[in-house]
């Protein structure tokens, strides 16, 4: 597999047990020396200096950023702290982007999933460094990753109201796509594009857990009887269960927090980060200030939900793949 | 893509010349997870069809010539000779690319000259802050860009003022948001391979820090940094939101602008932007490969391969990729 290649998410949970598995699956290769480097009285020597120009970065460019979103929540347009402004998470449309944004992202993580999850089975098998697999890993990181604008742009070349198919369709089934206004530009319509770069990262980050299914335990299956669907009922399925359910929350969370896709889509709000984007511009919720900041928290809240359960199955799913 | 059922022909776990095959008729029950030959085939074959049709039609809307039913490549051609009476002006679109090169080539340089430095001491000196640099690298995963922005647009006043508000400083943003795609690649080519070891060993040969770093710690560690510098590429090319909410003008912004007068150049430009970013990865999946002894390690394992069925490949993390812009 191709898999130093394709930057992470699915270790990139916060404990990221995961991650830290395959790095200590060799705990001699680290801490060796450094462990004995540890025993002598501590000190911080010049050489945690070293640390400075990453730290200040981080806290410039990370920290700072991150804790200034948040908090703007609280402060009322005058600079004075308050809750009131939590009041926004009752304003009727941003209620109705929080569902709209719930909505896509848990249909099109779901879609994206199954889809993503019989690629993997397909792939079994196969080659980890052979032509086809290199070949895929190399587009399902570009679709998923790099898409944003450009992958809107191909959906209005596919189902815009002059796209490919829809002119086919059109042409030979006298079925309009778009009878009902511009699919691809409604807040439903973004499952489409969504679906396309979720089955991408789901191949990325469910393939790992489908390698880990390992030979011998078909063989054993197979020498006790048992049929291919009750292997697949009995032991692969369950093994997979903790994976399949934490790469759904990941491309969950994938969909959740994307933007681009959506700005170059739609005009106005319906989801999170188009109402983030319109609050910034201007503020709309009545006796609301830094509406931008409460909306960023709801999100932020959200996802470290998300990605604190993903982490979880991730450990447990990781059990498996040693 | 033609090549699928020709590679998955090759893949077969049997290769004709070495074991004699069942015949065709009387296979052999199956077991395991394996897909059969033809499952495998036929949904690889929808998948990539369904996937190729966007990509496809993308290709296609380009060819179109308003008021024609034909198609041809005038769009292209208008990209270096714009017709003057038309009233397009590219001029934003090359002054974009020329920005997200220039904030490109700066975010590498942070990912060369801050990040990897800081990686390399946690190896050497700090191996109990691993964790905790993994966390900070990991963490803009979890943090939305447009949660970020909202935080980047007051601490970008403060840059405005001091480096004024060129393009260029968007590099410190985008770098924030690079940090786990750059940091996966080189993490674990770290742990491929026996840093400490090696290092101590080139120390105890008399080299100094210098020494060991350049010519002993970072030749093994080519494969991971030409990744993490590619990465870097595509995800800075690829980015958009940082740039729209900070008001600069940057390859997607331009594009996204470029869409609203001339979609056909904007839709070539989006389409090559998706293609090179395809070329680079299938680079780095290929750099991946090719480890030293790796030609070696390949001959024995198709050798090995009809005894050991589908032996799976060093257990690397599984890596995935996060945000979509």
């Amino acid at each position: 597999m191709t898999t130093q290649t394709v930057p992470d998410t699915a270790s990139s949970d916060p404990a990221s047990g995961s991650t830290g598995t395959t790095v200590s699956s060799h705990p001699s290769a680290g801490p060796g020396p450094a462990s004995t480097s540890s025993k002598r009285p501590r000190r911080l020597s010049l050489a945690f200096l070293g640390f400075t120009p990453f730290a200040a970065y981080v806290v410039l460019f990370l920290a700072i950023p991150a804790v200034i979103a948040v908090a703007s929540g609280f402060f009322s347009g005058t600079g004075a702290f308050t809750f009131a402004n939590l009041r926004a998470f009752t304003d009727p449309t941003i209620l109705s982007a929080f569902r709209g944004s719930f909505l896509v992202s848990a249909i099109s993580a779901l879609l994206g999933a199954i889809i993503g999850a019989v690629v993997c089975f397909a792939l079994l098998g196969t080659r980890s460094d052979g032509f086809l697999r290199t070949t895929i890993d190399a587009a399902s990181s570009v679709l998923a990753q790099f898409g944003g604008i450009m992958l809107a742009f191909a959906f209005i070349a596919t189902i815009g109201f002059q796209g490919l198919v829809t002119l086919f369709l059109k042409d030979h089934f006298g079925f309009d796509l778009n009878a009902h206004g511009g699919l691809l530009y409604s807040v439903g319509g973004l499952v489409i594009p969504y679906t396309y770069f979720e089955v991408p990262l789901m191949v990325l980050t469910f393939m790992p857990a489908m390698e880990g299914l390992k030979a011998t335990w078909g063989e054993a299956a197979a020498t006790l009887g048992a049929t291919r669907r009750s292997y697949w009922l009995k032991i692969a399925m369950p093994v997979l269960a903790p994976a399949f359910w934490g790469s759904v929350l990941l491309l969950f969370a994938n969909a959740f927090s994307s933007f681009a896709t959506a700005a170059a889509l739609l005009s106005q709000g319906g989801i999170v980060p188009l109402t983030i984007k319109q609050q910034l511009t201007s503020e709309t919720v009545v006796g609301v200030s830094n509406t931008a900041g409460v909306l960023a928290l709801g999100m932020l809240v959200i996802m470290v939900v998300v990605m604190g359960a993903y982490s979880l199955l991730q450990r447990r799913a990781a059990r498996w793949q040693r | 893509m033609s090549a699928v059922p020709l590679t998955s022909v090759s893949v077969e776990p049997t290769d004709s010349a070495t074991a004699p095959r069942a015949p065709k008729s009387g296979r052999q029950p199956r077991f395991g997870a394996e897909p059969s030959p033809t499952a495998r085939r036929i949904i690889l074959i929808i998948v990539v069809g369904v996937f190729i049709v966007p990509l496809a039609a993308m290709f296609e809307f380009t060819l179109r010539v308003t008021g024609k039913s034909t198609l041809d490549f005038s769009h292209y051609v208008s990209i270096a000779h714009p017709d003057a009476a038309t009233g397009v002006d590219y001029s934003p679109l090359f002054q974009g690319i020329a920005n997200s090169l220039t904030i490109t080539v700066l975010t590498v340089a942070i990912v060369l000259l801050i990040l990897l430095p800081t990686m390399l001491l946690v190896e050497l000196r700090y191996p109990r802050m691993r964790r905790l640099l993994e966390f900070v690298c990991i963490l803009p995963i979890t943090i939305p860009s447009i949660v970020l922005v909202v935080g980047f647009v007051p601490v970008y006043q403060t840059v405005a003022a001091i480096f004024g508000s060129s393009p260029w400083t968007l590099a410190f943003a985008v770098g924030i948001i690079v940090l786990p795609y750059a940091y996966r690649p080189i993490a674990t080519n770290i742990s491929a391979f026996d840093l400490v070891t090696l290092s101590e060993a080139a120390r105890s040969l008399g080299g100094n820090w210098l020494t060991v770093i350049w010519r002993i710690i970072l030749p093994n560690m080519r494969r991971g940094i030409v990744s993490a510098i590619f990465l870097t590429v595509a995800v800075v090319l690829g980015e958009y939101t940082i740039a729209s909410f900070l008001s600069q003008n940057t390859f997607q912004t331009a594009l996204l602008l470029i869409s609203q007068t001339d979609p056909y150049v904007s839709t070539i430009f989006a389409l090559a932007a998706l293609i090179f970013a395809f070329i680079l990865l299938v680079v780095i999946g290929r750099l991946g490969n090719r480890s030293p002894g790796a030609a070696t390690a390949r001959r024995e394992r198709r050798a090995a391969r009809s005894a050991a069925g589908s032996a799976s490949p060093t257990p690397l993390t599984p890596l995935t990729p996060g945000e979509t812009a």
